[in-house]
């Protein structure tokens, strides 16, 4: 099998050879390169598509193996399409593997906005393509609108108090007050710490929660 | 130097955006528009624009977008260098340490609080480029305590983008429409409608 295509078996771990390795790199490039080259918008729109082609079409990943690499990807900070890249490319070929799998999902969008940036500046003064522009901010606003209603739903399905109390303050605090975000976030994030401590300590102590 | 600036900049978007997608905006907008005045919030809005209706992740779409504008393509790349930095540092150790994160209840503790904040956050960011959009706002104050004029300009609705606005809501919420052909067709009536005015089928 020694000419055989350098794609592992999921489970062979770390008896992957060096060659294999390096082989593997220009791989791992293209493939998230067109994954991400097809891949419109950001966010969990990527996810089912890299389950599909890392899991069902390539083999290079078992399935629950990707559902945990979404799950760390989402306790991470950082878009979750580099996220998941930097975990599949370093399950299969390390560190160099993860370098790889971002430079290939960062190839793309590089390309576009480069080029879109240059032409901005010097189109954004014509009228035609100032009245496309605003047309699509309305647009946008609608998409960004219809992600923030199906974020409240969420919250609301899960019945708890707490996430609504934390949705309710960091809204107020944000577009009323004007508070940094960043002391936003240490503040949720902190008393999301103390609330499932308190709640730990209470279910030991007896029950009365 | 301006490529250190960008490159320190796009770091703390990376590492403070949680939760992926629209989850970064209100960092693009801290930090591009608020402290670094790199973007008007018209161009944010417009970056937005363009970053969802062309492919890779919003935050290296603003990255690239920023850097090249500011200092062309070694800009770019500093940007979008800085803005996956946090990802590869992190991701990587976690993905050595999960097994044992996985269970810490602390951990889980703190996403709890994180999640809803992260929404609010997204919620906030959204309601300002509906504002840029909808009243033609190209500054909305820090804070809403104490802003008079920017109340009084709320009044000067457009009709033209709250129609539009309204509609492809609708169309999202209840036909569950692409949401590339929606900004894709809002650009086209934006067209449309200042083809008529030209016409001067409006007066």
């Amino acid at each position: 099998m020694g000419f055989a295509p350098a794609v592992p078996a999921a489970r062979d771990g770390g008896a992957t050879s060096v060659n294999k390795k390096y082989v593997l790199l220009p791989k791992i490039f293209l493939q998230t390169m067109l994954l991400s080259a097809f891949t419109f918008g950001g966010g969990y729109v990527i996810v089912p598509l890299m389950q599909k082609r890392f899991v069902e079409k390539l083999h290079w990943i078992e399935h629950n193996e990707m559902l945990d690499f979404v799950a760390i990807a989402q306790s991470a900070p950082g878009p979750i399409a580099i996220n998941t890249s930097v975990l599949v490319g370093h399950r299969l070929a390390g560190l160099p593997g993860s370098l790889s799998a971002v430079l290939g999902t960062v190839f793309p969008p590089l390309v576009i906005l480069g080029v879109l940036a240059g032409v901005y500046a010097s189109f954004s003064g014509n009228p035609w393509v100032a009245a496309a522009m605003f047309g699509m901010r309305a647009g946008v606003a609608a998409v960004i609108l219809d992600v923030a209603v199906s974020l409240v739903k969420n919250i609301i399905k899960e019945k708890s108090i707490f996430s609504a109390a934390v949705l309710v303050l960091a809204f107020a605090a944000k577009f009323i007050f004007g508070v940094n975000i960043l002391l936003i976030l240490a503040a949720s994030a902190a008393a999301g710490l103390v609330f499932s401590l308190t709640r730990e300590k209470k279910k030991k102590g007896g029950g009365e929660a | 130097m301006i490529y250190l600036r960008l490159f320190w900049s796009f770091v703390q978007i990376g590492l403070f955006s949680f939760g992926g997608g629209l989850a970064v905006l209100p960092q693009i907008q801290y930090q591009a528009v608020e402290v670094r005045h790199w973007l008007t919030l018209k161009e944010f809005v417009d970056l937005v624009s363009l970053s969802e209706m062309t492919p890779g992740p919003i935050a290296i779409n603003a990255a690239t977008f920023v850097g090249m504008r500011q200092a062309g393509i070694l800009g770019a790349l500093a940007s979008t260098f800085g803005c996956v930095l946090p990802s590869l540092v992190i991701v990587v150790i976690l993905a050595v340490v999960y097994k044992k994160f996985k269970h810490l209840k602390g951990f889980q503790g703190a996403l709890g609080g994180l999640r809803p904040a992260a929404c609010a956050l997204i919620i906030s960011a959204g309601l300002t480029v509906l504002m840029v959009a909808v009243f033609g706002i190209d500054a909305v104050p820090r804070s809403l305590a104490g802003a008079g004029d920017f109340y009084r300009r709320l009044l000067e609705v457009r009709i033209f983008p709250l129609l539009v606005l309204a509609g492809a809501t609708l169309l999202l919420q209840l036909k569950k429409v692409n949401p590339v052909l929606i900004i894709a067709s809002a650009g086209v009536l934006g067209i449309l409608q200042y083809a008529l005015v030209r016409a001067g089928v409006f007066g």
